[in-house]
């Protein structure tokens, strides 16, 4: 009897719960809804099923409880029962199917006018590359893929030099025109989904997968990386901005082209020493640093990091947070670099400034505990904490300790990497939440200075 | 009919009588079962703890030092990986294969004791080697359960040096110690059944465990030869998966090779694998369904051939694992149809279970609770996946808590309902005592209901979207806050359902020793394996005669027979009648 209730009750319990429940589907923001008509047609074949048998099985339970006198009916077997069964599964299964074959060959076959987009993974992030005037997309190889050319584009082939190339992980779209996206990997296996346009695909190294839709609704949505690729895998996220033409055309033309990316001047470290005198006031004059100016090293770090955080700085992308006062006092230093080349030559000249010496602030956590930390900031940042520029990331080592307990502070407590464009900064976020306290960051200065 | 002259002799039985002999290198089917048993039990509760470190992250993120986002993943493998091969294809193969089969069709033992002996210990082997890759440097890989390539060993994945080589080391040590068990289990079905078991005769378990064992035989070398060319792309840098790539930056010397090529190869192990934790357990419950209601299991031969049909099936099926791979998206036509025709076979199973029960004289034992509470998470888990296998359905949910929700309901939660009915079914054979009923009752009421409690929500946050394999969710627009609070009630039902698991345990030891002692034939069931002359039954098992069978194993409440149940064994003149002049002529006769 209690079972027969039970069994019942869970029936319409699922009921409830599937009406009720707040966790949904995403609100569709693109061509495939057809895929939900699908889902909609499953729901309402299973959950006739579901509902059928288990009430049935209830009654069963209940009807047909053990009673003393009672005995079972002998059937062995009864085809036509069997056989009406078998064939309204048939029925309902091919229901279920044949939309679904019908959709699925919308998904595989590309229309014509869609416009291609190549999508780029790598470990831990996003990139994309647009074809150029000439609307094709240059040939790549893995081969070709180096720090000056992170797409591999092939600098002898012509069609490639117009390609455009966004180094962030914001994409954008333009409304109501149909897109293939070419998806591509330089490592691992991916795979890029968009919740609200309903179609994911892996990206695979060695081969060039796709799928294809229209985004039909303005906004901004997230890029989940969705195949597991290594212990940053729930860090690898993106954007995808979905806008009006003319808004695609402006972002467009704001970005580089592969030619004009392999034309970027290097800085000059002589031009750049006048700029730094600014700096120096206060980072010192041999970019030493000064904690009592709360002025961290700069002259161990990488330029492309430097450059980085220097435009962050200058476009309101770190160090508008009202409690990082330091990131506000840099964000207005920033803005005394005119440019981008500016920018160039001062970073040329503190790398032209001798490696600082440190002094380790903290000594007091449990370097044992801090290597089992490292382990997780390693991946990208070397396993000496020497920094990997491929991956983006910064070296740690050369760095101030109180400087890097400061900023993980800032991530953990969402005052950096917050700002939409701060790709690099919303992971840091997610990856600073594992060190759950003080103590476990002073653990892994720790370990960090004794490497 | 198949029986052998050979099965019959007591004298070529290796009587043990060492302790040594009887209980360590034994080569008696039983003890290996035993052995077999407890340690994928022991190996399984160690994935359950794990799952438990898993599900404490998701649900409170942040609270828990020691879980970082290598760790997490060093759990979500080794949990699935202990799960399937460890525990699951080990406890229902080579342990109730190796309890039952003999049993159940009459033979003194296995065909090749010896073998079977070197099965279990090569076994061991393979856990031992398992458990090793928690300690060596680096930790154990956390590649996913799935371990594909590159990223498996390549720097970036949590033991992707050691810790995946030992993972493959002992995924190839476990097939070998599988091959020598399944050739054993096929030959001795096929070679070594008594008079009169006939193929038709035998038990729906038989038949499960039977065409389990073939598929495990066929689909375990695509894994053996995926773990060894990884192997070598690992040790000696060959590129069979491995194609031009860069690794935290920097060119690698692989190139040519496919990363696909190894997910074909894995699924096309790994999708009968489903189904070799799935048809052993399909046959156990019929029987366990079919003893406690008093009835013969409707349609046996409907059952017989969906049991084949869709072990046959399920070679066909591999690739709607991999809709959102990159393979050739034209594959996925084919694939889903295959798919979806698997559910046929699959649904007249449930049917007929259901109608088993259907005018019958249910007792509600402990073993039929669970055997019950499989019929509602095996519909479930049945139905979620006909969203699965339906090609575009995929694309939103692939790689969701969808997924993860759909395949431990058909592959988790059912085949261990399976496996606790069945624990609880022949805990009276295997020692001779009963098991306490009340405490068996409170471990069934908790862990169905827990483990629905778990997944039924699961489900709604794939639809939302939420992938799976993350460790954090943070920082997303179209996850609520609400998701978190709902992780956290899963976490909370999924810490009960672990803990109450030692209910279980209490139940199985204490009633060893102080168990109520059974009575023979205690469930009153027809089958041969209650039978035997000994509860438990001795080494040999039948005494100097081997049964010989005259009717199927299911002549339960036959019209006009005084008892509600004839046993395999009993001839028409042994049947007590209620009236001679109504003997009924049963199935098989």
């Amino acid at each position: 009897m209690l079972l027969a209730i039970v069994l019942v009750l869970l029936v319409v319990g699922s009921l409830v719960f599937h009406f009720m429940s707040p966790w949904w589907f995403t609100p569709l923001a693109s061509n495939w809804g057809s895929i939900d008509s699908t889902i909609n047609i499953t729901f309402w074949v299973t959950g006739a099923v579901f509902i059928a048998v288990n009430i049935f099985l209830a009654y069963c339970v209940y009807r047909y409880r053990h009673q003393h006198h009672r005995r079972s009916h002998y059937e062995p077997e009864n085809k036509k029962l069997e056989t009406w069964l078998m064939a309204i599964t048939t029925v309902g299964v091919a229901a279920m199917l044949a939309p679904g074959l019908i959709v699925w060959a919308k998904f595989v076959e590309v229309p014509a006018e869609a416009h291609v987009i190549e999508a780029v993974g790598q470990q831990w992030q996003w990139s994309f590359r647009l074809p150029g005037k000439d609307g094709k997309l240059g040939t790549v190889d893995t081969r070709h893929i180096s720090a000056s050319n992170p797409f591999g584009i092939n600098p002898n082939d012509s069609a490639g030099l117009d390609d455009v190339l966004v180094f962030d992980s914001e994409l954008h779209l333009p409304i109501d025109k149909p897109v293939k996206i070419e998806l591509r990997s330089k490592d691992v296996l991916h795979n890029f989904a968009v919740s609200e346009f309903r179609v994911k695909m892996d990206l695979v190294p060695g081969l060039v997968s796709y799928l294809w839709l229209t985004p039909t609704k303005l906004g901004r949505y997230d890029i989940l990386c969705m195949e597991l690729c290594g212990l940053a895998h729930y860090a690898m996220r993106g954007n995808v901005v979905v806008e009006s033409e003319a808004d695609y055309q402006r972002w467009v033309n704001s970005q580089a082209t592969f030619a004009s990316s392999q034309q970027r001047v290097v800085g000059d470290a002589q031009l750049g020493k006048a700029l730094y005198a600014t700096c120096g006031g206060c980072h010192g004059q041999q970019g030493e640093g000064n904690r009592a100016m709360n002025a961290p090293a700069l002259s161990g770090q990488s330029a492309s990091y430097m450059a980085r955080q220097l435009v962050n700085f200058k476009q309101g992308i770190r160090g508008q947070h009202p409690k990082d006062s330091y990131g506000q006092q840099m964000a207005a230093m920033a803005n005394l670099l005119a440019d981008q080349s500016a920018i160039d030559h001062v970073v040329a000249y503190i790398q032209s400034l001798p490696k600082p010496q440190l002094t380790a602030t903290i000594s007091n956590g449990d370097r044992q505990s801090g290597h089992g930390y490292f382990v997780n900031c390693g991946a990208c940042h070397g396993s000496q904490g020497e920094g990997n520029s491929a991956l983006n990331a910064p070296a740690l080592v050369g760095l101030d300790d109180w400087y890097i307990k400061r900023q993980l502070l800032n991530f953990k407590q969402g005052i950096r990497g917050t700002h939409n464009k701060d790709t690099h900064g919303r992971q840091m976020m997610l990856m600073a939440r594992l060190l759950n306290d003080e103590q476990a960051i002073d653990d892994l200065l720790t370990y960090i200075n004794s490497l | 009919m198949a029986h052998i002259a050979i099965a019959d002799q007591v004298s070529d039985l290796h009587d043990p009588d060492t302790f040594i002999t009887k209980y360590i290198w034994s080569q008696d089917h039983k003890v290996i079962a035993i052995q077999y048993g407890c340690t994928a039990i022991f190996v399984g509760l160690v994935a359950l703890v794990l799952s438990g470190m898993m599900r404490l992250q998701l649900g409170f993120p942040d609270a828990f030092d020691f879980i970082n986002p290598s760790a997490y993943l060093q759990f979500v493998t080794m949990h699935g990986m202990i799960m399937v091969i460890y525990l699951l294809t080990a406890l229902l193969l080579g342990g109730f294969g190796n309890y039952l089969i003999p049993l159940m069709i009459g033979a003194r033992d296995m065909v090749f004791p010896y073998l079977n002996m070197l099965s279990y210990w090569t076994y061991l082997l393979a856990v031992l080697v398992l458990l090793a890759s928690f300690f060596v440097p680096g930790g154990s890989t956390g590649a996913g359960w799935t371990l594909y390539p590159p990223q498996a060993i390549l720097q970036g994945t949590p033991g992707y040096d050691w810790g995946i080589i030992l993972m493959l080391v002992s995924l190839a040590i476990f097939i070998v110690a599988f091959t020598m068990g399944g050739l054993n289990y096929v030959t001795t079905v096929l070679q070594a059944r008594t008079h009169g078991m006939t193929l038709m005769r035998m038990p729906l378990t038989i038949w499960g465990i039977f065409t389990a064992t073939v598929l495990g035989l066929l689909a375990f070398p695509a894994l053996l030869v995926s773990a060894i060319m990884m192997l070598l792309d690992k040790t000696i840098g060959t590129s069979f998966f491995m194609p031009a790539i860069l690794s935290m930056g920097e060119q690698l010397d692989y190139s040519g090779g496919s990363p696909i090529l190894f997910q074909h190869l894995f699924w096309f192990f790994g999708h009968p694998e489903v189904y070799i934790v799935a048809l052993p357990a399909f046959g156990m419950v019929s029987d366990v369904l079919a003893v406690h209601a008093r009835k013969n299991i409707f349609g046996y031969r409907m059952m017989v051939w969906a049991i084949v049909a869709i072990g046959g099936l399920s070679f066909i099926v591999w690739a709607h694992h991999m809709y959102v791979s990159g393979m050739n998206p034209a594959f996925g036509f084919f694939f889903a149809t295959t798919t979806l025709i698997i559910a046929v076979p699959t649904a007249i199973k449930v049917y007929n279970w259901v109608l088993t029960l259907w005018r019958g004289n249910i007792h509600l034992t402990v073993p039929m609770l669970f055997a019950i509470g499989f019929i509602f998470t095996f519909t479930h888990g049945g139905l979620t996946g006909l969203f699965l296998g339906n090609v575009v359905v995929d694309l939103p949910l692939s790689d969701t808590y969808f997924v993860v929700a759909h395949f431990h309901m058909v592959m988790g939660v059912s085949p261990v309902m399976v496996l606790f009915a069945a624990i609880y079914h022949w805990y009276p054979l295997m020692t001779g005592r009963m098991f306490n009923k009340t405490l068996g009752q409170w471990h069934f009421w908790l862990t169905f209901l827990g483990t629905y409690a778990i997944y039924l929500p699961m489900h709604y946050l794939g639809f939302l979207g939420v992938p799976r394999r993350y460790y954090a969710m943070s920082g997303t627009d179209f996850i609520p806050d609400s998701a978190q609070a709902l992780n956290a009630s899963i976490t909370v039902s999924a810490i009960i359902v672990g803990v109450v698991q030692i209910l279980f345990i209490i139940n199985v030891i204490w009633s060893l020793r102080y168990g109520r002692k059974a009575h023979k034939n205690p469930w009153c069931a027809t089958s041969l394996e209650w039978q035997t002359p000994d509860l438990p039954p001795k080494h040999g098992n039948w005494g100097a005669q081997l049964p010989r069978v005259y009717r199927w194993a299911y002549d339960f409440s036959v019209p006009n027979a005084k008892h509600d149940f004839i046993p395999q064994n009993f001839s028409q003149d042994e049947v007590e009648w209620l009236d001679e002049s109504g003997r009924h002529k049963g199935i098989g006769e």
